[in-house]
């Protein structure tokens, strides 16, 4: 293999850098990329393609590469199909191509070249049919696919970082730095993103002088942010770009920027593209651009004897570059009729120059080019030269990535051969080589002109034409000419398709998978394009590109997440202002938006014993339940009731001061979504409780009502974190609330049911409901959030008498299923009117509109057939039936229902359920059958509430 | 990422926003036949272009905005108060 | 000239080059007039147009098309088969098209790659897992395999789910579909297109229709305007997915639709390492790998109405976010494309099937994130609805006028999210 360092260049004078590649120990310096390294080491074979696992030999620099791929790192840090040529060397580097067996120099797999004519363009769709897929799926996956992905988790940190600025530039080569230099000359602040580590971009040995002082000037300017080493990937809406930063500290690996700019400047620049020949894809031809790049950045030479064929004026410089550096270029082919402007540069040098000259073919020896075929048109003769290195261009493809996906329309430009941007759609513009502009002075005065556009939003005179490099397009005679090297489709697969009447170009794409490898076309999308002009009689411009999407470079999902982690940091664990009480009280919890006891074991009780005894403490003495999680809002207004009449089912309005009733809420279609107290403290004033997870929810509908509908006069205010509450609940509720002290008289008939009194404990303000969710009496006490560990503990010392308790969620879902009382969203669903849960006569008394209540009035609310709530009592007393069991009809056999709430009842000896269940009213004392996943009870239907039914225990 | 001018806290990211879809033409009387209600219920213009939609400012000033934006270009043609758009407010 | 296609055929093109190989369809002129004129030549549109001539012998039938076919939302889903719905109507209908993809492959003599992986839902929550056994006993009734599996079944059948050490929503179990999977979206459109070409059906690319004539007196559609040309037509059939309004308004009345812009990914190419689709409502992600080694991930549209195909960052980033929180070992897998459909939504995230108030235009929309695996059902019954002007008993609970009758089929809640 024949790549090695030039002795002159300074890259020999730094640290030396050892690394492995493919099992192999090898030496690099320390500044060259992983494939710069490669080079050096004389490495030939660095990948194998896609489908029929050619060997693949690095082709370019930067972003145009397509084969060398590899896996980097192994176990948790190991990441899959990194370009080698991006990769900065470190030392101690540990790389292994992403494809081929044992490695890629000596691949086992390799012989699938040889079944190539079977494994045509889309092959796969026309076999594999009988018996079926699955019998071949499990072997084409495994040939498929590149690296292997980590199956540990990871253990680097991504981060997301957002940022303003007047004038974002893209790209750091000559046009960016001019740009970005202008613009803040004309006083805008400016980003500048390269996605090198290096300024400059392609700019040639001719322009060191001019780059040097650009550089200087843009790295001291105060008005220019520079960022190195970060690639804008993503160009969204009202001038939002995406970038990606490489970090690589300890930790930290990669930053995701998110750039919102006044204006933009596209200076992305433009890629090299690959000629179209025989073996255009074997190990040794290269891009020439590629070859001029690693002599001159990184003191490589990829072949000693390197032969430059070219379709374009640009591979003229590489050429003279190559013999400057003293490689012996074997010779200067141009495709076209006619050579560049460098031809009499070149021949000074002593660099033999054939110009009307086809490429053929490329000649091999183990495995690596040896030569090239040429053909001579004008007489139609052909020639074999010698060489280790085939240096082509196909001419230059602007990066129009960004400008595309940001919804820019391009247009094909004849004299370069490829896309150009065209219409704007956003507030930016391209300049220089992304948009065709390649000469170097005329870089440096568009990048100035759209620097200034950028800053003053003022268009300057027109500086530059689009001028073209006169790059020819010649469709190859040989068939087997690669397109795309990753996907190995070829010329052949292209007038496969054609045949076949495949004729869109991005059926085109998607049928012989050109352009769909890691590259996503960028050393390949033109090419086709032309081709398939070629074979389809039209011209590029008519067949038109493929969508360009983001991210124009790969970036890893933990990056993308690092804006909205889903964990704990994101959708923290929101926890009871009691929370450490609750602990102490050997609280188990469970999360329902807010972090909840569950139940209270004592020894070795299990959550269902736990959840027993609690609902039993209810039933016969005294709970204390922690009931912070309900939302509160506060209504005020002299509207605060007119506005609740129209936005509930309940009539809030004609409720005294000091009561409080149950409310439901509805949407426009009649359906409930929340339930819970109004409570009345003034004529202006009243507090609504909503289920625990819907406070927001509710509040936002609220306001959406106010201020959408109805302009009343009223705020609404959600205090929900404000105040904290516990209920004391049971018989001997009373006599533990009389015994804290507090002004208020708790006596039956001072202190009703279904009433509110603000009060004084302590010196605490406190406001008390008299609401129950169990059935028995109840005292809903709220404080301050701060005071609710102290009011806690006040109510157990006060409740010691008694013999009070806490109780969680178990118990409290037993007591409420003692009772029939429904949970809104499990025993109700998106079909759930009033009348389905027993509130239908509440429709019917309630003079006046209010949300939902001309759905109520619609047919569909009294059909037949509308599952109802009703309550179960399992025939065998011992059996909880599962949630989510069907109550299943006989005739035919078929679901009339689902069970939405099941416990055992130690208050009544029993297991209870409740069920919607299709007419289910009129069903109440038959039986039916219930079933779940094969096992079946049977069960009657009931009334809801097995216990206590006419709430006696509430009035005692 | 759109960016929303609102009108009482300046430009923010749609990340601030909730989207309410389109803005109803207004709630028809409560005697409103079946037909018109349920065209209110769920009727949708849904244009390919300009789209007068109801956006909340959920994380900010807790104000409904009357938006006009393109759902090709997705485009902001005009941001309002929601309430002041309608006369709510004096 | 080799038709059929085989590993036969294969054999004997690969020894001449390969250009023997018969067109995959004709690439015809526009009739002045056909019986049938589909809108959309997607997947919908294309089963619509084979079955018209299969089963019901239509002779002149029109796929209009104004882009490439399957340019719209079949080449834009992330090819998930499954019929795991809940109600009796939902799941009739997906159920028939998963066991239609089964033969597919067959029929059109195509291979669609249906790969019956399975797919696996995962729970995060005690509600969540009686939701999910509301679900599953209502599929097992209808006679649909689905299963709820625990969090240690789960884990076995993907071995790379998050172990919920420290996760703010632990795996507690999960729903399974075995006979769930993925198909390449690609070969469905064009095994439905070269398998109606082959029957006679025009299949008319880059046609844009702008207009839609309609009778005087009985209000009838009869005619449709193009980007090349007036077409006459005895029937239309509108198959256009996040375009419905659209189309409707040339005809002259609303769609209760809502479109979306519905992101999908894919990653680079990556040995095996997921062998079955998984999906989590609260984490807002789903995910599978294709055959060629890319990990195919989607989630929730974003949240406002777009026309654009395309979408922007905190839609991706939630759900790449919902990915590594499911499976962390991808955080260092990188995505290679991101890109977007048009999805349109009803209320109650149930397609809308059948007749429009338009006399002899027919409707198949509403499909929002789930037209893909309706495909092969969608076509049958919007074939048999348009040859006989009656809907098929499989898509009667979806007609256009549920909405006025407010007979919903809500599988919003049912789904989480959409796919």
């Amino acid at each position: 293999m024949s790549g090695f360092r030039l002795p002159s260049h300074p890259r020999n004078q730094a640290r030396a850098l050892p690394f492995r590649f493919d099992g192999r120990a090898l030496e690099g310096r320390d500044g060259d990329t992983l494939a710069a390294a490669l080079l050096a080491n004389g490495a030939g074979i660095v990948g194998r393609s896609f489908k029929y696992r050619r060997p693949r030999g690095i082709v370019g620099h930067g972003f145009a590469e397509t084969n060398a791929l590899v896996q980097l790192g192994t176990g948790a840090g190991s990441t899959p199909n990194l370009l080698a040529t991006r990769i900065p060397l470190t030392s101690g580097l540990e790389a292994r191509s992403v494809r081929g067996w044992p490695s890629a120099a000596f691949d086992v797999g390799g012989i699938v070249d040889r079944l190539s004519p079977l494994l045509s363009a889309g092959f796969y769709y026309k076999t594999f049919i009988w018996p079926h897929w699955g019998l071949f799926e499990p072997a084409i996956r495994r040939a498929a696919g590149l690296g292997h992905a980590p199956v540990q988790p990871d253990g680097d940190r991504y981060e997301a970082r957002e940022r303003t600025c007047d004038v974002l530039v893209i790209g750091g080569g000559v046009a960016g730095m001019a740009a970005a230099l202008a613009a803040a000359e004309a006083g805008a602040k400016v980003v500048l993103v390269e996605a090198d580590p290096w300024l400059g971009g392609a700019t040639g040995a001719e322009g060191a002088s001019r780059l040097a002082a650009m550089e200087r000037a843009v790295v001291d300017s105060p008005d220019i942010a520079l960022m190195r080493r970060t690639t804008a990937v993503g160009y969204y809406d009202h001038n939002l770009v995406a970038a990606c930063e490489e970090v690589d500290s300890p930790g930290l690996r990669q930053r995701v920027w998110k750039i919102r700019a006044g204006r933009c400047v596209l200076a992305c620049g433009a890629l090299e593209r690959p000629l179209l020949f025989g073996g255009n894809d074997r190990p040794g031809v290269m891009l020439a651009e590629s070859v001029r790049h690693y002599l001159a950045r990184h003191g490589v030479a990829a072949g000693r004897r390197p032969l430059f064929v070219t379709a374009s004026d640009s591979a003229y410089r590489a050429a003279i570059e190559a013999k400057q550096a003293g490689l012996d270029v074997v010779g200067l082919v141009d495709l076209r009729d006619a050579p560049g402007p460098l031809a009499e540069a070149v021949r000074t040098l002593g660099i033999e120059l054939l110009v009307g000259h086809d490429a053929v073919r490329t000649r091999t020896r183990r495995g690596r080019v040896s030569g090239l075929d040429l053909l001579d048109r004008s007489r139609g003769r052909s020639i074999e030269v010698e060489c280790d290195l085939v240096a082509m261009s196909g001419g230059w493809t602007p990066a129009v990535q960004l400008f595309s996906q940001s919804g820019g329309r391009l247009r094909y430009e004849e004299g370069i051969g490829a896309f150009v941007p065209e219409q704007s759609v956003q507030a930016e513009r391209s300049c220089g080589a992304a948009r065709g502009v390649l000469d170097l002075d005329a870089c440096i005065a568009d990048g100035r002109s759209a620097g200034l556009w950028a800053a003053t939003g003022k268009e300057p005179p027109p500086v530059v034409r689009v001028e073209g490099e006169r790059a020819a397009f010649r469709l190859p005679g040989a068939a087997k000419a690669f397109v795309d090297f990753q996907t190995d489709v070829t010329v052949a697969d292209m007038q496969q398709a054609t045949c076949e009447n495949y004729r869109s170009v991005e059926h085109v794409k998607r049928y012989t998978v050109w352009g769909m490898g890691t590259d996503q076309g960028r050393l390949s999308a033109v090419n086709g394009i032309a081709v398939l002009a070629h074979l389809q009689g039209r011209d590029p411009g008519a067949v038109g590109t493929t969508r360009f999407r983001p991210p124009f470079a790969p970036v890893a999902f933990g990056a993308i997440a690092a804006g909205r982690p889903a964990g704990a940091l994101f959708t923290p664990w929101k926890r009871l202002p009691a929370h450490d009480w609750h602990e102490a009280q050997g609280a188990c919890f469970e999360d329902h938006g807010w972090l909840r006891p569950s139940h209270y074991p004592r020894g070795a009780e299990t959550m269902a014993e736990a959840a027993a005894r609690e609902t039993l403490v209810v039933r016969h003495g005294v709970g204390l339940v922690d009931s912070s999680s309900l939302g509160k809002l506060e209504l005020k207004g002299p509207d605060a009731g007119r506005f609740l009449d129209l936005v509930s089912l309940g009539s809030a309005s004609r409720t005294a001061i000091g009561g409080a009733r149950y409310n439901l809420l509805l949407d426009e279609l009649g359906i409930l979504f929340d339930d819970g107290m109004v409570a009345r403290l003034g004529a202006d004033h009243f507090l609504l409780t909503t289920g625990s997870a819907h406070a927001e929810r509710t509040r936002r509908w609220l306001e959406q009502c106010l201020q959408c509908l109805w302009p009343l006069d009223l705020v609404v205010q959600d205090v929900t974190g404000l105040w904290a509450t516990f209920t004391v609940a049971g018989p001997r509720a009373r006599s533990v609330m009389e015994r804290t002290g507090c002004d208020v008289d708790f006596s039956r008939d001072a202190f009703p049911h279904h009433r509110i009194r603000l009060g004084e404990v302590a010196g605490a303000e406190i406001r008390i409901v008299r609401a129950s969710f169990t059935g028995e009496i109840s005292f809903e006490i709220s404080v301050r959030a701060d005071q609710a560990t102290s009011l806690a503990e006040y109510l157990m010392l006060c409740g010691e008498a008694d013999e009070i308790a806490p109780v969680g969620l178990e118990g409290l879902d037993v007591l409420r299923l003692e009772k029939g009382y429904f949970h809104i969203g499990s025993d109700t669903d998106s079909r759930t009117m009033p009348g389905d849960v027993g509130f239908g006569s509440a429709v019917t008394r309630k003079p006046g509109d209010f949300i939902g209540r001309r759905s109520l009035l619609h047919p569909a609310a009294s059909a037949s057939r509308r599952p109802q709530l009703v309550g179960l009592q399992p025939v065998d007393p011992e059996a909880v039936v599962p949630i989510g069991a069907h109550v299943v009809g006989s005739a035919p056999r078929r679901s009339r229902g689902v069970v939405t709430s099941s416990a055992f009842s130690p208050t009544l000896g029993r297991s209870l359920g409740l069920a919607l269940v299709e007419d289910g009213r009129a069903a109440i004392g038959s039986e039916v059958e219930l079933w779940s996943e094969g096992r079946s009870w049977r069960a009657r239907i009931a009334e809801r509430t097995a216990y206590d039914p006419t709430g006696a225990r509430l009035d005692a | 990422m759109l960016s929303i001018d609102c009108p009482h806290c300046g430009q923010r990211d749609e990340t601030e926003f909730v989207c309410g879809g389109e803005a109803p033409t207004g709630r028809p009387p409560p005697d409103a036949s079946d037909d018109i209600w349920t065209d209110y219920l769920f009727g949708n213009a849904n244009p390919r272009g300009p789209v007068h939609e109801r956006w909340l400012h959920a994380f900010g000033c807790r104000r409904w905005l009357a938006v006009e934006r393109d759902t090709v270009t997705h485009r902001i043609l005009s941001v309002r108060d929601f309430a002041d758009a309608i006369g709510h407010r004096p | 000239m080799s038709r059929r296609y085989s590993a036969l055929a294969l054999f004997r093109n690969s020894l001449t080059g390969n250009r023997d190989w018969d067109p995959v369809w004709r690439s015809p002129e526009p009739k002045p007039r056909y019986d049938v004129v589909i809108i959309g030549g997607g997947g919908h549109g294309l089963a619509t147009a084979y079955h018209l001539a299969r089963d019901f012998g239509v002779p002149r039938v029109a796929v209009l098309e104004k882009g490439w076919i399957g340019g719209g939302n079949t080449g834009r889903n992330t090819t998930i088969v499954r019929s795991d719905y809940y109600y009796p109507a939902s799941t009739a209908f997906f159920d028939r098209s998963v066991t239609l993809y089964e033969r597919l492959s067959r029929e059109l003599n195509f291979n669609i790659m249906f790969s019956q992986r399975g797919m696996l839902t995962v729970a995060h929550s005690r509600a969540e897992l009686d939701w999910q056994r509301r679900l599953v006993n209502a599929a097992q009734l209808a006679g649909v395999d689905l299963e709820t599996v625990t969090a240690a079944e789960a884990r076995r059948l993907c071995p790379i789910l998050n172990d919920s050490s420290g996760m703010r929503h632990p795996i507690v179990g999960g729903m399974l579909q075995r006979r769930a999977g993925t198909v390449r979206h690609d070969a469905v459109v064009w095994g439905y297109a070269r398998a109606a070409d082959r029957l006679g059906v025009d299949i008319v690319q880059n046609c844009e229709v702008t207009g839609i004539d309609r009778d005087a007196v009985s209000g009838a559609v009869t005619s449709v305007r193009t980007s090349r040309g007036v077409i006459g037509c005895g029937k239309v059939g509108v198959a256009v997915a996040g375009h419905s309004s659209v189309l409707a308004d040339m005809a002259g009345f609303r769609l209760p639709l809502r479109s979306f812009s519905l992101q999908a990914f894919v990653s680079e190419p990556l040995k095996p390492v997921l062998d079955i689709v998984v999906s989590s409502a609260v984490l807002g992600v789903y995910a599978s790998q294709s055959d060629k080694g890319g990990l195919v991930v989607g989630g929730n549209a974003d949240p406002y109405a777009s026309y654009a195909q395309r979408g922007n960052m905190p839609a991706a980033e939630a759900v790449a976010a919902g990915l590594v929180e499911l499976i962390p070992a991808f955080s260092r897998v990188r995505l290679l494309r991101q890109w977007a459909g048009i999805v349109d939504y009803a209320h109650d995230s149930s397609p809308i099937l059948g007749l429009s108030p338009v006399p002899n235009l027919y409707l198949n929309c509403g499909w929002g994130g789930g037209g893909f695996k309706a495909i092969p059902a969608g076509g049958e019954t919007f074939a048999h609805t348009i040859a006989t002007g009656e809907p098929h008993p499989l898509i009667r609970a979806f007609s256009l006028d549920r909405f006025r009758s407010l007979a919903l089929v809500d599988e919003a809640a049912a789904a989480g999210i959409e796919h």
